[in-house]
């Protein structure tokens, strides 16, 4: 059985839910493997949080994880967040992803919906640079304080640049 | 008469102690700056990072095969699980299907790992408590696993393990000996530790209601595994989500109450003996066959062929310079890790490295919790808490 043709069976009826409450907010719907991936604006996002959280319908109430994209080529778009929430009792997991220009890295912050957002929101600053709007301790957590730069951007090589034994060009690529 | 009035002290005569970076009580490199009030901690700032190596970051600029020794790296302690976790994250990307075999194998290798994983917690409680005689009889049988581990794939404690479609070399006959061995033994090994802390007194007095959290509590600081189960909700990835055959296996869920010391302490002990069971029946169900899925673009062809044969030459070649065609997509897989799930998401843009690969590490998610369990608790309490929640710097830091 390849994993690309699995079924989710509750995926329809739940996308039709939060399309017919957020409407325009939802962008785009997709399934990648066993995971529907819904796309929606910036601006609903605590609204679409919310309500997966607290409607008794969804019951999305565990936050699995979180986590930042950077990607340089998508212009106007170069930044993501993705958010990964699971229905404990029903074992139904999905991901919601948001995306913004680069000029504009304010996101509202989930710490006011799950505490647990506090650390993997202050790793996704220090590591890309997100102002996580209404966060209360938004500082560097992994890395130093003293750092001016995010690292895990894209345009941040892994080793210093004098370096240059492993260039592709060496290897034929 | 009036009743006693609590005598607050005033905040100028708080104490502010470090506990670490580097202090032989936390198992670890962890600095909480803690505020006291003699012996009663207000309150607590933890900060972490001292051993980040950017395993994201590096996972960004490596081959999908070279991956797998970092994962080592993250909870030291179960190795495989987190070598088993990103194999099969990348299988599941390839859609490659690994043979019944190679997949109870894993859950031997796995299963072990966990027993390792929680020896190392349980028998580290007690020596928090002050018990060290119960430390130094489990570490024995730690020991045997370890010498399991070096018989299959030569390491023993960052093992490197598996392969991305399987294993990479069948059990040899005394890795299967020493299994055996260590299956008869590791039971009357493990009641003779649990003989001494189970109903000891003083232990008891120490760890009852020392750190509790409640299961609200746990689920919104994301709390999993073995920690969410002493809380006293039964989640376990494993039977959620089943990986690797799980599905075929027979076996409990522990779950505790209080969600305090003594019930992860518990949690971990009768998970020990659940994954014992797991790997009797995977002894005795081992079906026969490949032990790798046939995908020759992932999987090192063996060396006589390398040698002798045109295709295996190249494939050998592809795969050790990293040049291996991974389809474009996400996925995100889980495994029920030592300290509960570890999550691997990976986005592939087609290239030879992933374009973004995100660890869902449990331990960093549920150290947030830490200054939240031990506050208005004694600072002896809060090393328990803190060696009771195992805590890996390793898995904290990535």
């Amino acid at each position: 059985m390849k994993l690309a043709d699995i079924e989710i069976p509750w995926m329809e009826a739940v996308v039709d839910k939060l399309r017919q409450r957020f409407d325009t907010a939802i962008l785009s719907v997709e399934q990648a493997y066993d995971f529907p991936n819904i796309v929606i604006a910036k601006q609903s996002l605590m609204d679409v949080l919310d309500f997966l959280k607290n409607d008794p319908d969804m019951g999305f109430t565990f936050l699995t994880t979180l986590c930042g994209m950077h990607m340089p080529e998508q212009k106007g778009q170069e930044f993501g967040m993705v958010y990964q929430l699971h229905n404990l009792p029903k074992n139904r997991r999905l991901r919601l992803k948001i995306f913004m220009p680069e000029g504009d890295l304010n996101v509202p912050t989930a710490t006011t919906l799950w505490p647990t957002a506090n650390w993997m929101e202050r790793q996704e600053y220090d590591f890309f640079g997100f102002n996580f709007v209404g966060h209360p301790d938004l500082r560097r957590i992994l890395n130093m304080d003293e750092m001016n730069y995010h690292p895990m951007r894209k345009q941040y090589p892994l080793e210093d640049l004098g370096k240059h034994d492993k260039d592709d060009a060496k290897f034929g690529r | 008469m009036t009743e006693n009035q609590t005598i607050l002290t005033p905040e100028k005569e708080y104490v502010t102690l470090n506990l670490g970076p580097t202090h032989p009580a936390t198992h670890g490199i962890f600095q909480n700056i803690l505020k006291m009030d003699g012996e009663i901690i207000v309150s607590t700032e933890p900060t972490i990072g001292y051993i980040h190596r950017a395993f994201e970051k590096l996972a960004e600029h490596r081959p999908y095969n070279q991956i797998a020794p970092i994962t080592d790296r993250m909870n030291y302690c179960s190795a495989p699980i987190n070598n088993m976790g990103w194999h099969m994250t990348v299988e599941k990307l390839i859609g490659c299907e690994v043979p019944k075999r190679a997949q109870y194998m894993r859950v031997i290798i796995m299963e072990l790992a966990r027993i390792a994983d929680h020896i190392i917690c349980d028998s580290v409680i007690g020596v928090d408590t002050g018990a060290l005689s119960g430390f130094l009889y489990i570490f024995q049988e730690r020991e045997h696993i370890y010498e399991i581990f070096e018989e299959v794939c030569g390491a023993r404690l960052t093992t490197n393990t598996g392969r991305i479609g399987g294993m990479e070399r069948d059990f040899s006959p005394k890795a299967w000996e020493k299994l055996e061995y260590f299956v008869k033994h590791f039971p009357e090994k493990l009641h003779e530790f649990e003989s001494l802390l189970l109903r000891n007194r003083i232990f008891m007095d120490r760890t009852i209601n020392v750190g509790p959290i409640s299961a609200e509590r746990a689920l919104a600081y994301g709390f999993t595994g073995p920690n969410l189960r002493a809380a006293g909700v039964d989640y376990d990835v494993r039977v959620m989500n089943p990986y690797s055959g799980y599905e075929d296996f027979q076996f409990d869920i522990p779950v505790g109450t209080n969600g305090d010391t003594y019930d992860r302490f518990m949690v971990r002990l009768e998970e020990m003996k659940q994954s014992l069971s797991i790997i009797k029946q995977a002894m005795k169900n081992m079906p026969d066959g490949p032990i790798h899925a046939d995908v020759p673009a992932f999987y090192l062809p063996p060396k006589e062929e390398v040698y002798s044969k045109m295709e295996a030459l190249i494939y050998q070649f592809k795969i050790v310079m990293g040049e291996m065609d991974v389809p474009k997509g996400e996925v995100y897989h889980a495994v029920e890790g030592g300290n509960g799930e570890l999550g691997f998401y990976l986005v592939s843009d087609g290239g030879r490295t992933p374009f973004r690969l995100h660890l869902r590490r449990p331990c960093f998610i549920y150290y947030q919790a830490y200054p939240e369990m031990i506050q208005g608790a004694m600072l002896s309490d809060a090393i328990l808490t803190m060696s009771s929640m195992n805590v890996i710097a390793g898995e904290l830091d990535a």
